[in-house]
């Protein structure tokens, strides 16, 4: 068996006062064992819904879905021995010692710290200079590498991690990665969360979900490569400026603010781009910086949310 | 305004005890400017912010926010800057009138320039149909869009952004940054603090904290080429990965 | 059993770590015991008493001495005219005048009735009544004694609360009353608070997504405050017997077994609220709104049920601490045995087993 987790048509709706919500709307996609599998999205999209069905905490209402080959709904027992779970909103015991912290989860699944000491060794030594310090007293990244450790410490075959890295620093969540990485080589299956579309490129395969719907399933390169439009990084002084003379001109099919750049497409793929060039210097554009670009996930994903 | 500076500051520190969080930062912002305010957990940029703020005194060091004097004039300071979080926006349980008119009138705004804030701003966002709507029921983008300009409800001259952007949709995000490209074209300083690099990449000129100080503040690209880096994010992981100071 | 020993322990390092919470919920029954006991009793002490006596016998002294000998009564005048009696109340000397009128002893020996005269200040009505109150008692015992002795024909005296308080104390209601509010509050609302904060916190997913047994988890939440509740009664039975003078008249082992029964209904019910609540504010407020004042209102400590509408004194059948109170009362004050109390002790094990099922039942392996 190869496949780490299946899920088929899974439907998932939530009666909120009188509406409806629609939260997962006919997911379908396959993890393969050992694979370090992203699902990439907003807030609202539907992770967490589907996580907490994976994780047998709540049933689908339609179609099924197998974690490490066992049916969600009837073998729930057996699963939760053999998955780690890292709920967003996770914040561990604030009144606990990251000691206490950690052999309560350890106990949780009849283990002990001792007993997979070597699984956990490596996030754990960072931790360890403050075994004795309160949870709620670590910082951020800490209290995320201490999460993580409870999440592993019964040495699971599949780890589901919900935004890990949500309100972390940029330096703790490129250490983060690099966990998970080292994990992956142990042979764990990771399927992990995130809002933040750069991090979708360390992933081995993503799903882009919007919405409850995943739009699309494939290598963060795959991805790319679907993006077919030519892709232009657009700068000038006058940022704003910018942004509204070729929002207003017709030939540009879409302008989106990329930090420094604009990142523009073409309604005609073959158009040109000195004409533009010309038109902008003609608007008295100073500093005008244009560059063909290779597209990154947030640009497909913008577009396939434009479809 | 002198100089045409939204944020004077110089040498400002703050001390907690034999800790200082902030070690005589210096700095300005310029009107109409787009400035972020960056740092690891712990950094001191909290600290730093609310100092701006008019929420803590500081320990010594000089600032002239919105050009009004920190340790005198916090009161004046307060009326004329805005704040946003991604964690705190609006009240869920109220509707987007009732929000409207209870930060209208925190601000001493006139029942009729709240009216007219109102519609206005409902016309703008094109919410009009859901005035009445309690917010928790809208979804997070608009929220977000709505929190925005609830904080620029009084005109203030300067909006301080914390995370502003966290966890919402590529497209809503852009809607949400061309809004404050709108309001710093108008001539409202904007300062954001963000954890996320990418945000970082949209403003103007960024600082970025380590162990209390800035170790580094400029142009984006510039940062960019001075550090060898291909981003922002780059930079700061160069920068952020030399502090000492474990946060908390 | 060792993730359920850890579990446990776990849940004691957040009791013993939350200082301030952990100080109220031992604090708490002392200071109600003390505040009751002595604060806000309807016992008057040490009130100044004028006694005019125009007999002045052998029966006429003995009152005088029993009135004098009794905490509650402290006489500073005695008065020899009527005419003196209103200036002395006016000049608020007295609260209280007992007045024996002439032959006093005779005629009570030839026509076995002698009236005495009490005269209150009522510019309080309260205290009037219970200074009068507290005055017929004496003089009541010294009639039944005299009965005793003299072989008296057969008489109807008191009322029959003073059969069981002959000093009129007031913390003897108190007593169970506290108990049964303490034990509600310990029980119930840290209990399903308890259950309520790991759900906020998100740490009740990691915990449901483990192998972990569901009972073992309730039943681990349940221990710590068990243990606490019977710390918190042996306080109240200390402090009753030994500052209080309440004494604890029938079996202790009875007496305990009935709290420790009475607990576990009350964790019972927090389970039942954490399971209907999702955020510990609201845990907070269903528990005491649904079970503290119904403690306070139903039990028949603070109102007497018997006065309530009946549709009341139905509601009040369902509420576990009318029952506890009954129980706490008949043992400890009336020092009567299970014989007694086993239909109320019946009744409590029966909400308990209803109570335990149906929270046991909707206690969810699964978020939803």
């Amino acid at each position: 068996m190869s496949t780490a987790v299946k899920v088929e048509h899974v439907f998932k709706t939530f009666q909120s006062g009188k509406t409806q919500i629609e939260a997962l709307k006919d997911i379908s996609f396959d993890v393969s064992k050992g694979e370090l599998f992203g699902l990439i999205g907003p807030d609202g999209a539907g992770k967490t819904t589907l996580f907490r069905i994976l994780t047998t905490l709540m049933i689908a209402n339609k179609g099924n879905a197998w974690v490490d080959g066992l049916e969600v709904m009837g073998d729930y027992k057996e699963i939760r021995k053999r998955v780690g779970y890292m709920p967003g909103r996770f914040s561990l015991y604030q009144d606990l010692t990251v000691e206490e912290n950690l052999s309560f989860f350890a106990t949780l699944f009849n283990t002990s710290l001792e007993e997979n000491y070597d699984l956990v060794k490596d996030i754990y030594v960072q931790i360890e200079p403050f075994k004795t310090r309160r949870a709620g007293a670590l910082s951020g990244g800490m209290k995320q590498k201490l999460a993580l450790s409870c999440a592993l410490i019964h040495s699971p075959n599949v780890l589901f991690l919900d935004e890990p890295t949500t309100g972390v620093d940029a330096v703790s969540r490129q250490e983060f990665w690099e966990l998970l990485r080292k994990l992956q080589l142990q042979g764990i299956t990771i399927v992990v969360s995130t809002p933040y579309m750069d991090e979708a490129s360390l992933c081995d395969r993503v799903a882009l979900m919007q919405d409850g719907k995943i739009m699309d399933i494939d290598s963060p390169k795959g991805i790319t490569g679907k993006f077919k439009k030519p892709l232009w990084a657009m700068s000038s002084a006058d940022m704003y400026k910018l942004m509204h003379d070729l929002r207003a001109d017709e030939r540009i099919d879409t302008c989106y603010p990329f930090g420094q750049h604009h990142h523009i497409t073409f309604k005609d793929d073959h158009q040109e781009v000195n004409p533009i060039e010309n038109f902008l210097i003609d608007k008295g554009h100073k500093g005008l910086s244009i560059e063909k670009i290779e597209p990154t996930i947030e640009d497909c994903f913008m577009e396939l949310m434009n479809r | 305004m002198k100089n045409g500076l939204a944020i004077s500051v110089s040498d400002l520190t703050k001390r907690f005890g034999d800790f200082t969080a902030v070690d005589a930062i210096t700095f300005d912002v310029k009107k109409g400017e787009i400035f972020g305010f960056l740092g690891a957990n712990g950094a001191g940029k909290t600290t730093a912010m609310r100092m701006l703020c008019g929420l803590s005194l500081p320990t010594s060091g000089k600032a002239i926010v919105a050009g009004f004097d920190l340790y005198k004039e916090s009161e004046k300071i307060k009326k004329s800057i805005g704040y946003m979080s991604q964690k705190f926006s609006l009240y869920e349980d109220l509707t987007i009138r009732e929000n409207n008119r209870f930060y209208g009138g925190i601000y001493g705004l006139t029942d009729r320039q709240i009216k007219d804030k109102t519609s206005f701003m409902l016309e703008h966002l094109k919410l009009e149909s859901q005035a009445d709507t309690l917010v928790k029921a809208l979804p997070l983008g608009w929220k977000q869009k709505l929190s925005f300009s609830v904080s620029m409800i009084h005109d203030p001259q300067i909006v301080f952004l914390d995370e502003p952007t966290g966890g919402v949709d590529p497209v809503t995000r852009r809607e949400f940054w061309t809004m404050i490209y709108e309001a710093a074209h108008r001539g409202t300083t904007v300062f954001v603090t963000t954890h996320y690099m990418d945000e970082a990449e949209y403003c103007d000129r960024v600082s970025i904290m380590v162990d209390g100080k800035i170790e580094a503040m400029d142009k984006p690209a510039e940062l960019s080429k001075q550090f060898n880096a291909k981003g922002m994010a780059e930079v700061f992981v160069q920068l952020a990965r030399k502090a000492k100071r474990s946060d908390n | 059993m060792k993730q359920f020993l850890y579990f446990i322990r776990k849940e004691f390092y957040h009791l013993l770590r939350d200082r301030r919470t952990l100080f109220i919920l031992f604090g708490m029954p002392v200071t109600q015991i003390l505040i009751f006991g002595f604060a806000l009793t309807n016992e008057v002490k040490n009130s100044r008493i004028a006694i005019l006596d125009n007999s002045k016998d052998e029966a006429t002294k003995t009152i005088i001495h029993q009135l004098e000998a009794s905490r509650y009564f402290d006489i500073v005048e005695y008065l020899h005219s009527y005419a003196e009696l209103e200036p002395t109340f006016q000049e608020g000397k007295i609260r209280l005048a007992v007045v024996f009128p002439e032959q006093f002893q005779a005629s009570l020996l030839h026509t076995n009735a002698a009236p005495i005269q009490l005269i209150a200040d009522a510019t309080d009505p309260n205290v009037a009544n219970t200074l009068t109150n507290y005055a017929s008692a004496i003089i009541m015992d010294y009639q039944s004694a005299m009965k005793e002795t003299q072989d008296f024909p057969y008489t109807i005296t008191t009322e029959l609360r003073m059969l069981y308080n002959p000093q009129l104390k007031g913390s003897y209601n108190f007593v169970p009353g506290v108990m049964a509010m303490v034990l509600m509050l310990v029980g119930a609302m840290m209990t399903s608070i308890s259950i309520v904060r790991e759900k906020e916190l998100g740490t009740m997913e990691v915990i449901l997504a483990s192998p972990i047994v569901p009972i073992n988890v309730i039943i681990a939440k349940m221990v710590p405050y068990l243990l606490l509740s019977m710390v918190n009664i042996a306080s109240i039975l200390l402090l009753s017997v030994f500052v209080l003078d309440v004494p604890i008249n029938g079996s202790l082992s009875l007496l305990v077994f009935e709290c420790f029964l009475f607990t576990l209904t009350a964790l019972a019910l927090g389970l039942l609220i954490s399971s209907i609540s999702d955020s510990q504010q609201v845990a907070m407020l269903v528990s005491l709104m649904g079970l503290f004042l119904p403690t306070i209102m139903f039990s028949g400590f603070m109102f007497p049920v018997e006065n309530m509408p009946i549709p009341l004194q139905v509601l009040s059948n369902l509420v576990p601490a009318k029952w506890f109170y009954y129980i706490v009362k008949d043992v400890m004050i009336k020092g009567t045995g299970l014989e007694t109390v086993w239909k109320e002790t019946l009744i409590l094990f029966g909400m308990l087993i209803f109570l335990l099922t149906i929270s046991i039942k909707k206690f969810k392996v699964r978020l939803e």
